[in-house]
């Protein structure tokens, strides 16, 4: 689970249309470390709740101190409500997908973007491939780690597989609604 | 009926492109099994026992006779010119290639067809009455709010990847011809008491491993909140179902571990906060929907045409065929026919490319172009007038879909099963064949009554044995083809789960059990009384006494001798 998470750490993500760098690191707890002690390198960091959690002032000041931007990751198990008090102390919300299948991150996305007003960047992260990023797009995602093992610039084409919806968007996107009022 | 607009055709057309190309990458390498196998199955793809089926959504059973035709053509074309027409009012191809699926595809949707999630974990085509709209105990058309309901949940982003499958049913009778009780969710329209439309929300009801029926977690929610209260239960299921075991993923194992008071709750807390949002389609759109679902420009008749009840004291095949697959019209002249799908010999719900044709004529003669899919896999035509009853028996008992057996014993509700299903425990095909095949008499078949007997050949349950009269479930013994049969299920409005009567019997065995089922109904039975009435009043008991009595070599012999 963690693995694929962790393959996603220096590739390029699809944002706004196209493939850029990706400059944000992001922190994993591994076996034998633990939220209070695991080590956070330099830079714009992505971290897993319960180190946000229990290092939330150490945080804080290396944002104010470098200018290193700040993340969180929420789990597959982990819903919007883990985090909803702090939204403001985030640029990047990361939301893993563990396997493709396991959908719990497609309301977690709608949930942040609808009902708590997070407009910052999220970002799909794990077992993100080409077929399900129009969908994502469409509950809010609007930057997709894809999984490192495949073409990325490939994979962009899946978020123009349909150019019209039923339902709303939870976030921009393009094309017409049938529902939307 | 509905007919698409731009953006349904935009819709389907993208999606058969995305799926040419999935499956192109799949064929190449590109896409691994696991990969592909979510994205066909949403497509309505399975790999079966002879190679892949495709599954191709009638959305609540509503088809044009164009639309039929095509299918006969796919079916001449692409299979061995044949379908089979499915408990849950879909068509599946048996024979189909993986590489000529999209191919299908875009025929499909030449005719406003697709096989859209018609299986996997998402919401599934829609079900509802085969009768709607002409049924005389109709509270009012469900229609365009099915059509409302089935636009919602196609490619819904967030509901795409569930635990589990999704089955919605929408009731708008007094009696219940949908087993809405046996759905995910089962909708029921109604009126309050100040008239405005509603409908009670049933949830978490399923057959398979742990059949159990649906709780009603809201007695009256106004139908201009449907999307927005759907979407509440989904959403609920989608972050609160089981994940970890494939047994215990459906919606009805959360409401029954949560209870439903608590998962009622939870619903209607999660729907406070979206219940003024814009998911709910406007009273614009609404009309739109609405508009495609007028009556047809029925004639002003006489409530008995006086031909019609000539033919029928005159010729007394006509009058068994009308007393059971014609059925009361609300438009006075006007009536309902069954086209039956059962003849002997037959496996349950099967259709010919030729046939298919043929009825897609008589739908243009005799039934505005238009016909239903039953649920217990049999056609309608919903439109006939009374005077030309006669002359469509005709040209439906030369097509062999005139058996006059309609609702009763040889009426057998049946799955593909072990001929075809790679799931399947066992053959479910030639036990039915061989059930009808002892109950052959008509005479002898209309003197028992109303009754229903279905079959599944395994406990995924989709010949819906557990709301069968007589319910009959292969299962696997080391190897070997065993069934258990169970009594007491029905569908309706007072839908029931059957009692299973014991020890499972050999598939041999299998017409001489329902022989003495019936048996020890004939004899216990009050007069007009139906066998399931009979099975309430009197227990499972006596019936499991008479079944199990003797062995059944002893009497086959006698009744050989």
């Amino acid at each position: 689970m963690l693995n694929a998470v962790r393959s996603s750490k220096g590739a390029g993500i699809i944002k706004s249309g196209a493939v850029i760098d990706d400059a944000w690191r992001l922190v994993t707890v591994a076996q034998g470390e633990t939220p209070e002690t695991v080590a956070l390198p330099i830079g714009p960091l992505l971290v897993p709740v319960p180190v946000w959690r229990s290092r939330r002032a150490e945080l804080i000041r290396r944002e104010y101190e470098h200018g290193w931007p700040l993340g969180v990751w929420l789990s597959a198990e982990e819903g919007p409500e883990a985090i909803a008090a702090d939204l403001d102390d985030f640029s990047v919300i990361a939301v893993e997908f563990s396997k493709f299948t396991d959908g719990r991150g497609y309301s977690t996305a709608r949930l942040l973007r609808t009902r708590y007003g997070y407009g910052g960047e999220l970002r799909a992260i794990g077992d993100v491939l080409r077929d399900q990023l129009f969908y994502l797009a469409r509950v809010g995602f609007d930057a997709f780690a894809v999984r490192a093992d495949r073409n990325i610039d490939a994979a962009m084409a899946g978020l123009a597989d349909f150019s019209a919806a039923y339902q709303r968007a939870a976030g921009p996107a393009a094309g017409p609604t049938r529902l939307a009022a | 009926m509905y007919r698409y607009d731009e953006i349904d055709h935009r819709l389907v057309a993208e999606r058969v492109a995305q799926f040419r190309g999935q499956t192109r990458r799949y064929l190449a390498g590109e896409l691994s099994e696991d990969e592909f196998r979510p994205l066909r199955l949403q497509n309505g793809l399975y790999i079966q026992r002879h190679g892949p089926m495709l599954r191709i959504a009638v959305p609540y059973g509503t088809l044009s006779s164009r639309q039929l035709k095509k299918l006969a053509h796919i079916a001449r074309t692409y299979d061995r010119g044949r379908g089979h027409f499915t408990t849950r009012q879909n068509l599946q191809f048996n024979w189909v290639k993986l590489a000529e699926v999209p191919a299908i595809l875009a025929e499909l949707a030449e005719v406003e067809m697709h096989a859209i999630q018609t299986s996997g974990n998402c919401i599934r085509n829609l079900t509802a009455d085969h009768f709607a709209g002409v049924a005389d105990d109709e509270i009012a058309d469900p229609r365009p709010w099915v059509e409302i309901l089935r636009q919602w949940a196609s490619f819904h982003p967030e509901f795409a990847y569930l635990p589990r499958k999704f089955k919605i049913a929408v009731n708008a009778a007094a009696n219940d011809r949908t087993v809405a009780a046996v759905h995910d969710i089962g909708l029921h329209l109604t009126r309050s008491a100040s008239g405005e439309i509603g409908f009670a929300v049933q949830v978490g009801g399923g057959l398979g491993r742990t059949p159990i029926l649906g709780s009603v977690i809201r007695e009256f929610l106004p139908a201009r909140d449907l999307l927005g209260y759907c979407e509440a239960i989904l959403r609920i299921y989608n972050r609160h179902g089981r994940r970890d075991n494939i047994y215990k993923a459906r919606i009805k194992i959360l409401v029954k571990s949560l209870g439903s008071a608590e998962f009622a709750r939870q619903v209607e807390e999660e729907w406070t906060q979206i219940q003024d949002g814009p998911e709910n389609p406007h009273a614009a759109e609404f009309a739109r929907v609405a508009a495609h679902f007028t009556a047809p420009p029925y004639q002003l008749l006489a409530a008995r045409d006086a031909q019609f009840e000539a033919r029928k004291r005159d010729d007394r095949g006509f009058a068994r065929w009308v007393g059971r697959n014609v059925r009361s019209h609300r438009v006075p002249g006007y009536a309902i026919v069954t086209l039956s799908l059962k003849a002997p010999g037959s496996a349950p719900g099967d259709i010919s490319a030729a046939q298919m044709e043929t009825v897609a004529r008589l739908a243009d003669e005799f039934s505005f172009g238009e016909l239903r899919v039953a649920h217990e896999q049999n056609l309608i035509l919903a439109d006939v007038r009374q005077r030309d009853l006669f002359a469509l028996w005709q040209e439906v008992r030369t097509a062999g879909l005139a058996t006059p057996t309609t609702g009763l014993l040889a009426d057998i509700v049946c799955c593909p099963g072990g001929d075809y299903c790679a799931l399947a425990n066992a053959k479910s095909i030639p036990i039915a064949q061989a059930i009808q095949k002892r109950f052959e008499d008509l005479d002898y078949l209309h003197d028992i009554g109303p009754m229903s007997l279905n079959i599944s050949g395994c406990i995924n349950a989709c010949g819906h044995h557990h709301v069968g009269n007589i319910g009959v479930l292969g299962v696997d013994k080391h190897g070997e083809e065993w069934y258990q049969v169970s009594i007491g299920g029905s569908q309706g409005r007072d839908a029931a789960l059957g009692e299973v009567i014991g020890p499972a019997f050999a598939a041999d065995e299998m017409p001489v059990v329902i022989e003495r089922l019936v048996g020890a109904y004939l004899d216990r039975r009050h007069a007009d009384e139906l066998f399931i009435d009979t099975v309430r009043r009197i227990g499972v008991a006596p019936f499991k006494a008479r079944v199990y009595a003797t062995p059944q070599q002893h009497e086959r012999k006698f009744a050989n001798a």
